[in-house]
């Protein structure tokens, strides 16, 4: 599947998870999920149903090429966790709204629960992992710690994820955009201020100024 | 010869410094595993069949159909409860195993059940639908203090239902491996998270093995093993497999724990200059099905003539567990409105009102001074005015102001320290660390002990096969294991001390260890290094355990009990849109001698947003007709993001006057005032308070009306 036609998939607002579980794992949607459509000129859409069976994805991970099965219906989260055991992304509301499982699809932060592991086919996948080591933390992570910017640390990966999206796109954004950035994430341990601290010396470090 | 107590001020190397916790590179980097992250081998998902119907008696669970799927290799029923009743929407009927998530949660769709439906009742707002006695409490005799009184004030408050919303769900992996349980709970309770299940799962309590290292938060829900525990282990007993169970989100919100609501009519007898009389509050709300019970009003400020009359609301809801600083955020926003409301009425500015009868509070002194710093933090003076004089336009801003108080004494707990003839140090504590840095508490406290940089210490945390620790709960951990590690650490250094002694020429008791040496006190020229030292145990590592006996520890002024706080809200209100936006919040905190200055400040600054967050948006919606939770997701039950909260500022109250108490927990204390002084704040800038939280602009506009 070519990334155009990922992109037209996704114009169709068919990402949502929720959706593609009510319609079943055997219905069009799930089809179309699958990448096996072409759109000619008139832009009628031909379909190849594959699914509900297991089928075999390469998928581009933290630069590494990864071969699974999954299910057309399992998603990029559920994938990456219990199929690969990255499990550095979390599952928290599972519909789109915490962001606990943010990673960088094309360097773009997503939420990997609301998109499908056969849809990730073909694009280039960051997750936390790919990120930075304990040993050798990104600018985020350092920062991060080093402003206590996180307590229970459950939905820290997903924080760091956009944060490094964010900046690493704009180093000279201001506190409000750097926020903004990761807006689409929530903690419920209470741990923004030093998430603010946090955004602003990555900024500064990613700046070459630190 | 080294003793517990704490070191002098000058004498600290570690305690009391802002230090950076130690599993903070582990997290930020995703590589700490929680429990919702073990994957053992052979690991099969199992998902809940849980009840549609709030209340209904159960007839039958078939569970053939959900058998017969492809991928499925276990089966719970809960067939105790087949004749009995359902009493909420989503109890736990049956329960699958299978080879996958997707397969688990197919299958618990199809188990099918019998109900006999009954009717229901989820509304715990309306006094109407109390059930049982009333509970009654007076202190002096509440007549006289209202006979006292120059003015009779009185109003209605109330503080819905809101829930814990752990970021990772209640649940647990379980493997029942040759006759023993390997367990990883997500939970705020180690030591004893397995105790009292032998019964329920025929394994003896030596043959349970729980491991908990990364917690996604608990706040006082996560104690026990639940009912899922249970039926982990017995699909694992079943299966011959590991069995991860963990609640979706939904079940998570709607039943893994709430926070009791409190609605209440208060009377309040004032004298014409403000000094409170008497106070009279009768409250009422929901726990759920069982009992329903908050602390006695009023909430820090106790006239000598008070009483408290309650009743509770049985719903068919999930259950209440403890919630941080149980019954404490509600008795606040309650009392501190009515007092407020009050001053209000009066004509008294706020924070003079409170002046006037901090003699009615357990700590003058403490709330005198911390209400002054709070003050002078925000500006209160320039920014300070009464409720009769509203800014002009459509968008006004407030102050509102409330205070609290909690006990922290540390819990009972044990922890070994063993020095090795390498130098090398292990403290091995079955404590838990839900993210307030207890893991780095420890670490701290061996260092300073034994004179030793914080990475010489191997801190060992999270498993039940270590000397037990208490649960994490009521602000009593810091306390607990400071003391446990310090005595242990301790006597394990004066035996390390006796045999350095010898080498030495000096006796034990004129030996200390300071920065990696063994030396002469007030002599370095008499000193051997720490490595020389331990190279000396030839007979082997020194290995002791020591114990918190709370009265003991409490009676050498190691730990106390009981903080104040002061917190100061700083809010614009549109009265177009009813939209309240946090502006600024000072919090100022005691809490004896505090260890970590940096976890520390973060428990505080994530208290008050936690308070934040219930102040503005948190409830648990139900629907009357269905009995349904209506925001069992995030979308809806919103918590704060980080746009939300406004400028904040801590401050810790330190000196010698605060540190020689000992240590004193702060979990609890920050959370509990912010919803009052945000509530107030809301009412100085509107002139009207608004009753009910949370301050959502449906509520705000309500009370503009």
């Amino acid at each position: 599947m070519t990334a155009d036609e990922n992109t037209n998939m996704q114009g169709k607002g068919l990402s949502r998870r929720g959706f593609l579980k009510g319609v079943g794992a055997g219905g069009a949607v799930a089809t179309i999920a699958t990448g096996c459509s072409t759109i000619d000129r008139d832009g009628a859409v031909s379909l190849t149903p594959r699914g509900p069976e297991e089928t075999s994805i390469t998928l581009n991970l933290n630069g590494r090429r990864r071969k699974l099965k999954v299910e057309p219906r399992v998603t990029l989260l559920d994938a990456l966790r219990n199929r690969l055991d990255l499990t550095g992304a979390k599952k928290v509301c599972d519909r789109g709204t915490c962001g606990a499982c943010t990673v960088l699809v094309d360097g773009e932060p997503a939420y990997s629960c609301s998109m499908l592991a056969v849809e990730a086919v073909g694009r280039k996948i960051t997750t936390i992992e790919g990120l930075g080591t304990p040993e050798k933390m990104n600018a985020v992570q350092k920062a991060f710690v080093e402003n206590d910017a996180q307590q229970c640390g459950f939905c820290t990966p997903g924080f760091v994820v956009a944060c490094t999206a964010v900046l690493t796109k704009n180093p000279d954004a201001t506190l409000e955009e750097a926020q903004a950035g990761c807006g689409g994430n929530l903690c419920r341990c209470g741990t923004y201020v030093g998430m603010n601290q946090a955004l602003m010396d990555a900024a500064k470090e990613l700046k070459g100024g630190a | 010869m080294a003793t517990a107590a704490w070191p002098e001020k000058k004498d600290r190397s570690l305690i009391g410094k802002s230090i950076t916790r130690q599993d903070g590179p582990v997290k930020a980097t995703g590589r700490a595993k929680y429990s919702f992250d073990m994957n053992p081998k052979g690991l099969l998902w199992a998902k809940p069949a849980t009840s549609p119907h709030a209340h209904a008696k159960l007839v039958s669970i078939d569970t053939a159909k959900a058998e017969a799927l492809p991928g499925v290799k276990g089966v719970w029923k809960d067939t105790d409860l087949i004749g009995e009743e359902v009493r909420y929407i989503g109890q736990i009927i049956a329960c699958v195993a299978a080879e996958s998530e997707e397969i688990a949660t197919e299958a618990a769709a199809i188990v099918e059940a019998k109900y006999e439906v009954l009717e229901h009742q989820v509304i715990d707002n309306d006094i109407k639908f109390a059930t049982g006695r009333a509970s009654e409490q007076e202190v002096g005799k509440v007549a006289d203090g209202f006979k006292e009184a120059d003015v009779i004030i009185e109003g209605d408050y109330g503080v819905p239902v809101i829930t814990h919303c752990c970021m990772e769900p209640h649940g647990q992996v379980t493997e029942v491996r040759g006759g023993e349980l390997y367990s990883w709970p997500s939970t705020q309770n180690v030591s004893r998270w397995a105790d009292r299940l032998d019964d329920a799962v025929g394994i003896e309590r030596a043959k349970m093995h729980v491991d908990c290292q990364y917690m996604g938060g608990g706040f006082g829900s996560k104690f026990s093993f639940d009912k899922w525990g249970i039926i982990g282990t017995l699909l694992s007993k079943q299966t011959g497999r590991p069995v991860k169970l963990l609640l979706d989100r939904d079940l998570e919100l709607s039943i893994a724990g709430n926070r009791p609501s409190g609605y209440t009519h208060i009377k309040l007898g004032l004298k014409n200059d403000g000094t409170i009389t008497g106070f009279e509050g009768s409250v009422w709300g929901t726990g759920g099905g069982g009992g329903y019970r908050l602390r006695a009003f009023p909430y820090v400020f106790e006239p000598k003539n008070r009483k408290t009359t309650m009743k509770g609301i049985r719903t068919n809801r999930g259950g209440q567990r403890a919630w941080r600083a149980p019954s404490h955020p509600q008795t606040c926003l309650l009392t501190f409105s009515a007092l407020e409301d009050a001053a209000a009425k009066l004509g008294i500015d706020a924070a003079a009102f409170y002046k006037k009868n901090l003699n009615l509070t357990a700590r003058p002194d403490v709330y005198a001074e911390e209400l002054d710093i709070a003050m002078k933090m925000i500006g209160y003076a320039k920014k300070a005015h009464l409720r009769t004089k509203l800014d002009a336009g459509p968008v006004k801003r407030g102050l509102g102001i409330a205070m609290h108080t909690w006990g922290g004494l540390g819990h009972a707990s044990e922890c070994r320290v063993t020095i090795n003839p390498d130098g090398s140090v292990k403290a091995e504590i079955g404590t838990q660390d839900l993210g307030t840095g207890a893991r780095t508490v420890v670490s701290i406290i061996a260092a300073e002990t034994l004179g030793l940089p914080l990475e010489a210490i191997d801190t060992k945390i999270g498993k039940n096969a270590y000397p037990a620790s208490g649960g994490s709960g009521g602000s009593t951990t810091t306390g607990g294991i400071s003391v446990s590690t310090r005595m242990a650490a301790t006597d394990a250094l004066n035996e390390l001390l006796g045999i350095a002694a010898t080498k030495l020429g000096v006796a034990a008791d004129k030996l200390e260890a300071k920065g990696g040496r063994i030396r002469e006190i007030g002599n370095a020229a008499k000193s051997m290094s720490w490595t020389d030292a331990c190279k000396m145990l030839r007979t082997g590592s020194i290995s002791k355990t020591g114990a918190n006996n709370r009265t003991e520890a409490q009676k050498a002024g190691l730990i106390d009990a009981g903080v104040g706080g002061v917190q100061i809200a700083d809010v614009s209100v549109d009265v177009e849109t009813g939209v309240v936006t946090l502006i600024e919040m000072v919090a100022v905190q005691d809490c004896g001698l505090i260890i970590d200055m940096k976890t520390c400040e973060s428990q505080v600054y994530g208290g008050v947003i936690m308070g934040i967050t219930s102040a503005l948006f948190e409830e648990a919606l139900y629907d009357a007709a269905t009995g349904r939770m209506l925001n069992a997701d995030m979308e809806f039950y919103r918590i704060a993001g980080i746009k939300d909260v406004g400028k904040l500022k801590v401050h810790m109250m330190t000196g010698e006057k605060y540190e020689k108490r000992g240590i004193i927990g702060v979990g609890e204390p920050p959370v509990i005032a912010p919803a009052a002084a945000i509530s107030n704040a809301v009412a100085n800038a509107i002139g009207v308070r608004v009753p009910y939280l949370p301050l959502t602009p449906d509520h705000v506009l309500d009370a503009l009306a």
